[in-house]
C-alpha cells in the first residue's frame, strides 16, 4: 500500500494541479480574512455566531486568530471533492487505470492508497487555509485595533487543533464523496458537476422549500462536521448523517471498483 | 509438453448477448515469442485483459507463468504488459509517468532511464507525454511494460504509429527479449512483421481460435505456388494444358502460368515444357505468406 501511495502522490504533486489548487484555497483564505476584519464592528454585544460580521471583542478572544478558518469548510472541502473526483475518474478517462492494475492487481490496495494519498493532499489543502487565515489575521488585527493576546494561549491552540480536525473531517468527507462518485460515473466532468449542483444549488433549494428534510441532507451533514456543529445540526448528528451517506456512497464505489471490469 | 507462459482452457468472455470470445484454447511455451492474429473485433484484446485480471472470464481457465488467472497478484509481478495502445497521464512526462509506475511496483528508478534509452526516448524524457507522437507514446508504452524485466512480455500492437525504421527497433527488440529467455505474446496487425518474429502463432477470428501452434506448421498447410513463364506468351496455353495433364488447376496472370505445387514440381514440369519445344524465361515457387494464410483462414 505504501508504493500506491508514493505513486499517487507522485501524480498528485504534479504543478498544474497543487498550484492552481494552494493557489485558490490561498486566494479564498485571503478573502475570507480580508472580509472578516473589513467588516469588523465595534459592538460588543454583537452575538458570537457563524456569520462573516464580528465584533472588535469577539475577535479579540482566544478563537479569533482562527476564526475566518473556521468558516472554510464548505470551501476546502468543494475543492477537495473536485480534486479526489477527478483524480479517481481520470483513470478511467486516460485508460491509465488498466496500467495500474497490471503493476498493483489487488484493486483493494489500490483504492486505500488512493484515498490515502488524496487524504494526505486534503490535511496539506487545510493546512494551507490554516496558515493563511492565521497569518493575514495576524496582520490585519492591527488595523482593527483587535487584541491578539489570546490568539497563542492554550486554549485558543486546542480549540485551533479542534478545529483543525473537524475541518480536516469534513474536507475528507466531501472528497470521498467526491470519489466515490469519480469511480461510479467514470468522468471527471460529470462527477464535479453533479456534486457542485447538488451541494451548492439543489441542497439548498430543498432546505428553503422542504424544511424537514434540512436535518438529513449530506451538505448539512459534512458542513456541521467541519464547523464542529450548527445551528440545525449538531455536531454527532453530522457526524452520524455523514457517516451513513459516506458509507452508501464508498461502499458502492468500493464494489463497483473491486469487480467492474477494466475494458477501456 | 514444454513449459508454458500461457495455458487457456474453453476461455470466454460474454457480455450480454455478445460473445467476445467463445471457448478459446491455446497455449504459448516458455521462452518463445508467439503471435497473436484476428481481424478487428476477433477477442484478442479481451483476451488478453483477461490474462491480465483486468476482466473477469465468464467461463474456463486459464494459467499465466503457472499462475491461475483468477490470481493475477501471484504472477503479475513477473509480465509486463502493453495493452491496446498506450495509456498515460498527459500532464506528466514521460520519465514522471514511468516513475509513478515503478513506485507503485516497487521498482527501481535507475531503471526508468536505462528504458528511456532503451526505447529511444532518453532526449526526450522530460517532455510532457501530451507532446509526444503517437510513435513516441508507443515507445513510452513499450518502455512501461518492460519496467519489470518480465519473464513474460504481453505486448497489444506494439508497432502501431511506428515508422518503418521503429518497427524494425521493436522487431530488434522483441528477438533481443526472446533470444534473453523472454516469452513474447505479441498482437500485430502488420502479418509480415509477426512472421518474421513469431515462432507460434494464435490466430483467432470472431471469439474463436481458428489455430494455435506452430508458425511453419500453420505455414506448411497452404500450398505454395509455383510460377512459370514462357519465353513466347504464344505458349502460354500450351503449358496450361501441361499443367492440368498434370493434375493442376493452373491460373494465367500476367504472362505467367501459376500453379498450385511446391518446388520439387519445377523440375519435372521445365523437362516436359523443353520436350514439348517450349522454352521458360523463368520459374519460382513462392510459399504463402502469414498474410494470404490469413485471408484465407479467416475469410477476410
Amino acid at each position: 500500500m505504501f508504493n500506491v501511495v508514493k505513486a499517487e502522490l507522485r501524480k498528485m504533486k504534479r504543478p498544474s494541479l497543487t498550484l492552481v489548487t494552494f493557489s485558490i484555497v490561498a486566494a479564498l483564505s485571503t478573502l475570507f480574512t480580508s472580509l472578516i476584519f473589513l467588516r469588523l464592528g465595534t459592538s460588543s454585544n454583537r452575538p458570537r455566531g457563524r456569520e462573516m460580521v464580528q465584533s472588535v471583542a469577539s475577535m479579540s478572544k482566544s478563537d479569533g486568530g482562527y476564526y475566518s478558518f473556521s468558516l472554510m469548510g464548505l470551501f476546502i472541502g468543494l475543492i477537495a471533492l473536485t480534486v479526489f473526483a477527478s483524480q479517481s475518474s481520470n483513470e478511467y478517462t486516460y485508460g491509465t487505470l488498466r496500467n495500474l492494475l497490471v503493476r498493483q492487481p489487488s484493486r483493494m490496495k489500490l483504492l486505500a492508497g488512493k484515498f490515502l494519498a488524496m487524504t494526505i493532499f486534503s490535511a496539506l489543502l487545510t493546512l494551507v487555509a490554516a496558515a493563511v487565515n492565521i497569518s493575514l489575521s495576524y496582520l490585519e488585527s492591527s488595523h482593527g485595533s483587535v487584541d491578539t493576546k489570546l490568539w497563542m494561549s492554550s486554549a485558543a491552540i486546542s480549540g485551533f487543533l479542534k478545529t483543525f480536525g473537524n475541518m480536516l473531517l469534513g474536507t475528507i468527507g466531501y472528497g470521498l464523496v467526491g470519489m466515490s462518485l469519480g469511480i461510479i460515473l467514470k468522468s471527471p466532468m460529470s462527477a464535479i458537476s453533479i456534486s457542485l449542483l447538488w451541494f451548492m444549488v439543489l441542497e439548498n433549494i430543498l432546505s428553503a422549500v422542504l424544511s424537514s428534510a434540512t436535518k438529513w441532507l449530506p451538505g448539512n451533514a459534512l458542513s456541521a462536521v467541519s464547523a464542529g456543529g450548527a445551528k440545525i445540526f449538531s455536531y454527532q448528528r453530522g457526524l452520524v448523517v455523514s457517516a451513513v451517506y459516506l458509507l452508501i456512497f464508498g461502499g458502492a464505489a468500493t464494489v463497483l471498483f473491486k469487480r467492474r471490469d477494466v475494458a477501456s | 509438453m514444454p513449459p508454458l507462459a500461457i495455458s487457456v482452457q474453453d476461455l470466454s468472455k460474454i457480455y450480454g448477448d455478445q460473445t467476445a470470445v467463445s471457448h478459446a484454447t491455446f497455449d504459448v511455451p516458455l521462452g518463445s515469442v508467439c503471435g497473436f492474429v484476428g481481424p478487428n473485433g476477433s477477442g484478442k484484446t479481451t483476451t488478453i485483459r483477461m490474462l491480465l485480471g483486468l476482466i473477469t472470464p465468464s467461463g474456463g481457465s486459464g494459467k499465466v507463468l503457472g499462475e491461475d488467472i483468477g490470481s493475477p497478484e501471484k504472477y503479475l509481478s513477473k509480465v509486463g504488459a502493453m495493452i491496446e495502445g498506450p495509456a498515460f497521464y498527459p500532464m506528466l512526462s514521460g520519465r514522471e509517468n514511468l516513475k509513478v509506475l515503478a513506485d507503485l511496483g516497487g521498482f527501481s528508478h535507475s531503471r526508468v532511464d536505462v528504458l528511456l534509452e532503451k526505447v529511444g526516448l532518453g532526449q526526450r524524457g522530460n517532455s510532457k507525454f501530451k507532446t509526444y507522437s503517437l510513435g513516441m507514446k508507443q515507445r513510452l508504452g513499450i518502455a512501461a511494460a518492460l519496467l519489470p524485466n518480465p519473464q513474460l512480455l504481453i505486448l497489444d500492437e506494439p508497432t502501431n504509429g511506428l515508422d518503418p525504421s521503429g518497427i524494425q527497433e521493436i522487431r530488434e527488440l522483441i528477438k533481443e527479449l526472446a533470444d534473453g529467455g523472454t516469452s513474447v505474446f505479441v498482437s500485430s496487425h502488420i502479418l509480415a512483421e509477426l512472421e518474421m518474429i513469431s515462432e507460434y502463432l494464435v490466430m483467432l477470428r470472431k471469439g474463436k481460435v481458428l489455430f494455435s501452434g506452430r508458425t511453419q506448421e500453420l505455414l506448411g498447410r497452404q500450398k505454395a505456388i509455383t510460377t512459370v513463364k514462357p519465353e513466347y506468351l504464344v505458349d502460354l496455353n500450351k503449358l496450361v494444358e501441361m499443367a492440368k495433364n498434370f493434375g493442376y488447376e493452373p491460373v494465367v496472370e500476367n504472362g505467367a502460368v501459376q500453379i498450385p505445387v511446391g518446388p520439387e514440381f519445377g523440375a519435372t514440369f521445365n523437362r516436359a515444357a523443353f520436350e514439348a519445344g517450349i522454352t521458360l524465361s523463368s520459374i519460382s515457387t513462392q510459399q504463402p505468406t502469414l498474410e494470404e494464410t490469413f485471408f484465407e483462414m479467416t475469410g477476410e
